[in-house]
């Protein structure tokens, strides 16, 4: 059943060649801090706005991408990337300096898979030869616009989550040898569980990545058990366990895990656990792609998750409708 | 799976939260901020020409002042994580709120910035100042007026 | 002297906890919860019963927020009081908040001195 209902195989050999993650200082510190390529020592320099700075880090994150991958940037087709801040500004403004055919995209938190799925429609069809694709957040930023000033003093709940800084990108290629293939995806539905709460939005984006882990799985003709993991993006320590429950019949294990809830180990200070468009971008294309490429991993699901509401919605007492979208790698047998 | 199973789901992972707690560390922290509040008000009567009565205008800002300084060095937000309602609400906690935004806005300049979103937060706690003072000083003048009440 | 200092103490203590149990039971938003107490100081104003208060705890009943709604409503009442019902308009006006002026004035000069800080945690 797959090209229906969301889910589509690609039959070109779509490469995921190198990828790019650069994260600010807090993540130094980070579980995955290892698979970063670069550690910002400052989120925002002295003499930058948190936007700049926020740009500043998706071309770095992109020159890392391009140069692992054996070519430059100005040597790309088509950049695809987005973030949480209002009007994409801070990816509109790197692809400015960057200077290649572009496609803004949103899907909050779920934006790096939704890059990538564009970026390997695009390969499938021969309309690119090589593609960048990826997300990023910056904390300060979404701060500021979805939550409150840096400064001011709020008392967190254990359910909320720590924006992660960090951007994440993929060089998407055709036909290479001993790199990840990206055989299948599946577009996200926008499911709303009807919750409320902005500071719990675990338990928001659960069903929505049952929703696309289900449907890839039957679509797919597969079970849980036939891959190695499958991780989501930011369902946070309580949304995972959330997801868990759901599948109970299903012996999830080891498989089912998240990447934001495991993000800032165990350090209480984050609470639930790390989130952000950035989240999944730099620990699906840092940790997940070096397991891949070394050949630990031999199939994954990649599913970043995402929660659709706005400062507005909230404020207009909307509940919190979300998105994931996930694809499926593998890694060939060495020949 | 209904919307009823996932509620349940949802509400049963759902951490508890630490009421008795919170309480006492609302308690003692918003206490603290009182007594030194209390504190700055003998100063004032002691060196200053001002009494029970009227030192409560200098306290107050004398305790923005203070909250200025530990919004900017980011120790405010600290005492918030413990305090919770206990920082919030004496004035320092309106404080931080004005002066958080106004640190955070200055990107944008003085006037569209820091002028503009200053009152993000705190904005509201001004509007239902001004208008319940407006409804309960017309409300008891009425009465008087009409001799049911008096001053 | 400290007896002053404990009664500051709990009544300002017990102020902070009404709020806090707004917040934890009635999940209101910390501008919902100061919202709701600036109004009650400025009801407890109308019958009456802030000023003792003060006079009672002093600073913790000064500091807390719904002293802002007690010293507009006071001011307005002492106008309308002396020159009937338009003193409610001009004397709320007349009443310095120091608190609000306070907070606009050290905002800008905490804007202009302080430099936004880097992330920690």
């Amino acid at each position: 059943m797959v090209n229906t209902f969301g889910t589509l195989q690609f039959t070109t050999k779509i490469c995921i060649a190198n990828t790019g993650t650069v994260v600010g200082p807090v993540e130094k510190d980070s579980t995955f801090a290892d698979s970063f390529d670069e550690v910002l020592s400052l989120e925002t320099e002295k003499d930058e706005t948190n936007e700049q700075a926020h740009a500043r880090m998706i071309e770095s994150a992109c020159h890392w991408a391009a140069k692992k991958g054996h070519t430059q940037v100005d040597k790309v087709d088509v950049l695809i990337g987005g973030d949480l801040i209002n009007q994409l500004s801070p990816t509109n403004f790197a692809a400015r300096s960057l200077a290649i055919p572009y496609l803004g995209v949103f899907s909050a938190c779920a934006s790096s898979m939704e890059s990538v799925i564009l970026g390997c429609l695009l390969l499938e069809s021969g309309n690119a030869r090589t593609v960048l694709a990826g997300a990023s957040s910056h904390h300060q930023a979404v701060e500021r616009q979805f939550r409150y000033p840096l400064e001011y003093g709020t008392q967190k709940p254990k359910t909320s989550q720590w924006t992660v800084t960090g951007a994440g990108f993929s060089l998407l290629e055709k036909d290479l040898k001993n790199t990840p293939v990206v055989t299948h995806a599946t577009i996200g539905k926008v499911v709303d569980s009807q919750q409320t709460n902005p500071l719990h939005m675990g338990a928001a984006m659960a069903s929505a990545a049952r929703d696309t882990i289900e449907r890839h799985l039957t679509n797919t003709n597969s079970k849980m058990a036939d891959f190695d993991v499958i991780m989501t993006g930011d369902l946070g320590n309580i949304g995972i366990s959330i997801l868990k429950e759901m599948f109970q019949d299903e012996n999830t294990g080891v498989i089912l895990q998240d990447a934001g809830a495991q993000f800032y180990g165990n350090d209480k200070f984050f609470n639930a656990g790390g989130s952000g468009a950035g989240c999944s971008a730099v620990v699906f294309f840092g940790q997940i792609y070096d397991q891949l490429k070394k050949g630990s991993f031999k199939r994954v699901l990649l599913v970043a998750t995402g929660a659709l509401l706005s400062p507005l919605t909230f404020q207009q007492g909307e509940t919190i409708p979300c998105i994931a979208h996930a694809i499926e790698c593998r890694m060939e047998k060495r020949g | 799976m209904d919307q009823q199973q996932f509620q349940k789901i949802v509400d049963e992972k759902n951490p508890k939260v630490p009421f008795f707690m919170n309480i006492l560390k609302a308690f003692i922290v918003g206490g603290i901020i009182c007594t030194i509040g209390q504190l700055i008000t003998f100063f004032y009567m002691r060196f200053f020409p001002f009494t029970e009565g009227t030192a409560g205008n200098p306290t107050v800002a004398t305790l923005v002042f203070i909250a200025m300084i530990l919004t900017g060095t980011g120790l405010y937000k600290k005492i918030a994580q413990i305090g919770g309602a206990g920082s919030a609400v004496p004035v320092t906690g309106f404080g931080n709120a004005v002066i958080s935004a106004a640190i955070e806005h200055k990107s944008e300049g003085y006037v569209l910035g820091v002028g503009g979103n200053m009152f993000k937060l705190a904005g509201s706690v001004i509007l239902f100042g001004v208008l319940s003072a407006f409804v309960v000083a017309l409300i008891k003048t009425i009465l008087v007026n009409i001799g049911v009440v008096s001053w | 002297m400290i007896s002053s200092l404990v009664t500051a103490f709990i009544v300002g203590g017990l102020i902070c906890v009404v709020g806090q149990i707004f917040m934890d039971v009635f999940k209101l938003t910390p501008a919902h919860t100061l919202s709701t107490l600036v109004v009650l100081g400025s009801i407890l104003d109308g019958f009456g019963l802030y000023e003792p208060l003060i006079d009672f705890a002093g600073a913790g009943a000064t500091v807390p927020i719904t002293s802002f709604g007690n010293s507009l409503t006071h001011g307005a009442l002492a106008e309308a009081e002396k020159h009937g019902l338009i003193g409610v308009l001009t004397g709320m006006f007349e009443v310095t908040s120091s608190g609000i002026s306070s907070a606009i004035l050290f905002g800008v000069i905490g804007a202009f001195i302080f430099q936004k800080r880097k992330t920690t945690y």
